[in-house]
């Protein structure tokens, strides 16, 4: 198996379902950080079989809303001195600005460069989300 | 009058029933004596930003701020403004609120006036957006009823036509559900059914009876109001759904003989041919009266909103 080192200090976001990896490796910009980045794909795991691994070196201000949207599995910790020193919980956003885009095409906010779509909790079993601004719901489907 | 000095209207739902109730006492009052208003806005300038047509709408609101010896400036053709050269809504309504005391904004795009509000420092009214609401409507028709019904409370309406991309039927249906007792009969092709969330609304925050019907006869002899709407052209995407489902619904005398005595026959205008033009003499036809109103309804919601009242 290939050996990755341990950070000293930043966060590890860890069960990934297989295949995600790279997804939220886009969608958060990691590569814009200009941090040291890992990504591993396809690690065995006892809970999901396989998952994905992003560990990001001094760096601690992960974007968690997005990661609620993405899956229940997901944990985010943070590292100091090799130790874990706190896990940031991952939850559904009751809110969420800017992270996707309304279903609906006559939204404002599909053709308006200067609003940020946002969006409160209609329901988190479906992932559904109202528009602030046209009140129509949007499901979350990733990928 | 109840103070509402500085407000936005986007949604109806930004009234509470008692703040609805001054604009309707104040709207009679002017109904029944105009020129004790005739200054009531001297000074004030109201702006008209009508990025889509609009006949009665646009009008009414002119109409409204002279009658209350306002002035008024605006554009009815987005093409001819700086929007047209891909202006954001933020920008213009940070440049224009200086240049009025309130504005009234109809947009094609649903959630525009919101938008709009969140930067204006002026109040800003809906003027219709999308498909989504037209809260200004929704005071006429609150008007229109309280004058020929004297009530609001426990009443049954049918709501025909496009109920999907009506926006004068979300505002209106979700208003009414706020008095107690309503029942609505719920009249249209199965492609512009109300939207899934309104009604989802509607029966978890009010006490309102919903019934579904496909045809206008199952509803008409239980009905106190009757309530048209015309089938969009501008709201589809596809012209063949459009061609489709245009005369899904026509309201002629041989049916209106199946209603009660003193139903009223609304619509928000325009009507294309959803209502038959033998229907117009009708006594309980109340459209064009109702289009007069929303004047008044619309003076009264200005005055409340710049907070003038000067009597």
């Amino acid at each position: 198996m290939i050996e990755v080192a341990a950070i000293k200090k930043g966060t590890v976001i860890d069960h990934i379902a297989a295949g995600q990896g790279l997804w939220i490796f886009n969608k958060l910009n990691l590569g814009q950080l200009g941090h040291p980045v890992v990504l591993l794909m396809n690690v065995p795991s006892k809970r999901l079989g396989k998952k994905d691994i992003i560990k990001i070196e001094n760096y601690t201000d992960v974007d968690t809303a997005m990661l609620g949207l993405i899956g229940s599995s997901i944990t985010v910790n943070i590292i100091e001195n090799e130790h874990v020193v706190d896990k940031v919980p991952v939850f559904i956003p009751d809110e969420v600005r800017g992270l996707f885009s309304c279903g609906n095409p006559r939204c404002v906010t599909n053709s308006d460069a200067y609003v940020i779509p946002l969006f409160h909790l209609h329901d988190a079993r479906s992932l559904a989300y109202v528009c602030e601004y046209c009140e129509e719901i949007t499901k979350v489907a990733w990928k | 009058m109840i103070d509402l000095r500085g407000r936005h209207l986007i949604s109806p739902n930004d009234l509470d029933l008692r703040e609805i109730s001054s604009i309707m006492s104040l709207a009679q009052s002017m109904q029944q004596n105009l020129s004790s208003y005739a200054s009531l806005c001297r000074g004030k300038i109201l702006a008209t930003l009508f990025y889509e047509p609009s006949t009665r709408t646009k009008l009414s609101f002119e109409s409204a701020m002279l009658r209350m010896g306002g002035n008024i400036l605006g554009f009815s053709d987005a093409s001819t403004t700086a929007v047209s050269k891909g202006e954001s809504i933020a920008d213009t309504i940070r440049v224009l609120d200086s240049y009025a005391d309130i504005v009234v904004m109809r947009h094609p795009k649903e959630g525009a006036p919101k938008l709009a509000a969140q930067y204006s420092r002026v109040p800003l009214i809906n003027g219709g957006d999308g498909g989504h609401q037209h809260p200004t409507q929704t005071l006429t028709d609150l008007l229109t009823i309280h004058m020929y019904l004297g009530r609001t409370t426990h009443l049954k309406v049918a709501f025909c036509g496009d109920l999907k991309y009506g926006r004068t039927v979300h505002s209106l249906i979700e208003t009414l559900a706020r008095y107690p007792g309503a029942t609505f009969y719920l009249i249209s092709p199965e492609e512009l059914r109300l939207p899934p969330r309104l009604k989802e609304h509607l029966e978890q925050h009010s006490d309102c009876a919903l019934i579904e019907c496909r045809r206008m006869e199952e509803a008409l002899p239980a009905v106190d109001i009757l309530y048209m709407t015309r089938i969009q052209k501008e709201r589809f995407f596809n012209e063949a759904d459009y061609l489709r489902l245009k005369n899904s619904y026509v309201l002629d005398s041989e049916k209106l003989a199946q209603a009660k005595a003193g139903m009223l026959v609304m619509h928000p205008l325009p009507r294309v041919n959803e209502i038959a033009y033998e229907i117009d003499a009708d006594p309980r036809a109340v459209y064009f009266r109702q289009a007069e109103l929303g004047v008044y309804a619309r003076m009264s919601l200005m005055a409340h909103l710049l907070g003038v009242d000067g009597l």
